[in-house]
């Protein structure tokens, strides 16, 4: 269903006094659901629900040849898509602008954060090097898809063990997994959505907000063991945002960070010691 | 037409057991079964179309379906939201596969016919009977009571098949929301449904559907929803 006009008066005015529709206040997160082992085949996987949001991630790797600008670093490929089921909204077809920007933004937001040590992932220089696929799909979407396909993102790589390598043949044992994690760092990078509808701002907003809102930015953030950094940008929308609203962007996104960083460690600690 | 039978067969449900099917089980075999809604014969055995709960009431067989799209059906009541405006009438978007129409004439009021927009524009909600059912759409009124364009407050959207279950025998369940909530509720068959009140009369209300939706099945209904809105108070 698109947007009745009745719940946009609504949200706008909710919103005025600071409140939502469904109770929660503009800055809080509905409940972040993580679960892992989604598929046997694949070298990392991930499904997060945000509310009734839910995508499931996959990380497969390969090994393909370099790029000649960057010889002895690995590569990287994001691919995100709707499901049919995920909303009314959604056809079967190639990848629409809204799958391709979200892949985009997680994908930038991973790169840029230097999550990934790219030289560990070397094989031989100039010949070989590992790739790789980050598959986002959305199953059903009640909002901030974005968000849950970063958290996803990130879940599936820190869970990723290599596959096994036939040094001999220059070939991928695929279906036999190595205990090797992938070379992370500790600069975790998540994305933070903001939306403006009116002259308000809220993060996690849900279909129906979605839709009212006039104006997004998400803010691709990381930290390292000492402070947060802001690595990329993405803003969508024809209105335009403020300074005073950047600022308490910024300072929301800080504290949003904390509390997404708070969930998804202590869902995911246990499962990454265990496998 | 559909409340009515629900109804009836929800105050006989003690008596008659139900079985959960899915599209392609046999529900029952033998010469002495006749199928009925959403079933079919082959051969000696009755089988299942929908996924739902099957039910023999002596030699027919019939299901109750969970899931799937809204079906219109001529008197049901529904709620919409408009999607195009043409030159005579509304395009009406009542959920599922099927399109609407409101046409001009069936509009109770007078309306400008130069600017019809005016009445009711993209976006805007409608209560309306739906009059007659063609191949892949129905046709709208406005011509009843009650119905009309709805004003404030907010909408949301449940599964068709669980509405049975909000409005409850005679009205009994959406009358304790209402009352406990204060808040004016009007539900569609197509599980539309729109909510007036103040922001946590609302909220409330919204919370109190989700959780009969959720526990349809369950036994107890309605003490657990007296038990959820006097909990929260």
């Amino acid at each position: 269903m698109n947007l009745p006009n009745i719940n946009k008066k609504r949200i706008i005015s909710l919103l005025k006094d600071g409140k939502r529709l469904d109770g929660r206040k503009p800055f809080e997160y509905r409940d972040i659901e993580i679960e892992t082992g989604i598929s046997i085949n694949a070298e990392g996987t991930s499904r997060v629900r945000i509310g009734k949001t839910e995508v499931i991630v996959g990380v497969k790797m390969s090994t393909q040849e370099p790029y000649t600008d960057h010889e002895d670093e690995g590569t990287m490929v994001t691919s995100m898509e709707f499901s049919q089921v995920a909303g009314e909204r959604y056809e079967s077809g190639p990848p629409q602008m809204d799958s391709i920007e979200i892949a985009r933004v997680v994908d930038r937001g991973i790169r840029e954060s230097r999550f990934i040590d790219w030289k560990k992932l070397c094989i031989k220089a100039g010949e070989k090097v590992w790739s790789i696929m980050i598959d986002i799909y959305c199953i059903n979407d009640d909002g901030d898809v974005m968000d849950a396909s970063a958290i996803g993102a990130v879940v599936a790589l820190r869970l990723a063990r290599f596959p096994k390598y036939d040094k001999e043949n220059e070939a991928v044992l695929y279906g036999e997994f190595t205990d090797d994690p992938l070379p992370l760092t500790d600069h975790v990078p998540f994305t933070m959505t903001f939306h403006k509808i009116g002259e308000s701002l809220l993060a996690d907003p849900n279909r129906d907000e979605e839709d009212a809102a006039d104006s997004r930015i998400t803010l691709s953030v990381s930290s390292g063991k000492k402070e947060k950094m802001i690595n990329a940008m993405q803003k969508g929308g024809i209105i335009g945002i403020t300074i005073q609203e950047m600022e308490e962007i910024i300072t929301q996104a800080e504290k949003v960070y904390d509390k997404v960083f708070e969930e998804v460690e202590k869902k995911t600690k246990n499962l990454i010691k265990s496998k | 037409m559909t409340t009515e039978n629900t109804e009836i067969i929800e105050e006989h449900e003690e008596k008659i057991e139900r079985k959960l099917v899915i599209p392609g089980e046999v529900i029952v075999t033998g010469d002495d079964y006749l199928p009925g809604d959403f079933t079919r014969k082959e051969g000696k055995e009755v089988v299942s179309n929908r996924f739902g709960l099957a039910e023999v009431s002596g030699r027919v067989v019939k299901i109750i379906p969970i899931s799937g799209v809204f079906e219109p059906r001529r008197g049901n009541t529904v709620i919409g939201r408009v999607e195009d405006v043409t030159f005579n009438g509304w395009l009406i978007d009542i959920g599922g596969p099927y399109s609407s129409f409101l046409p001009l004439a069936e509009c109770p009021r007078f309306i400008n016919r130069n600017d019809i927009g005016e009445f009711a524009t993209i976006g805007d909600v409608l209560s309306a009977k739906i009059w007659n059912v063609k191949k892949g759409g129905a046709d709208l009124t406005l011509k009843s009571r009650g119905l009309g364009k709805l004003e404030g407050g907010r909408l949301i959207r449940i599964n068709p098949h669980k509405v049975p279950r909000v409005i409850g025998k005679e009205g009994s369940m959406i009358n304790l929301i209402k009352d406990a909530t204060k808040t004016e509720i009007t539900v569609g068959q197509n599980g539309y449904i729109w909510l007036k009140g103040d922001s946590e009369g609302e909220e409330k209300a919204e919370n109190a559907i989700n959780l009969i939706v959720e526990e349809s099945t369950a036994s107890g209904l309605t003490e657990k929803v007296e038990k959820f809105l006097g909990g929260n108070k």
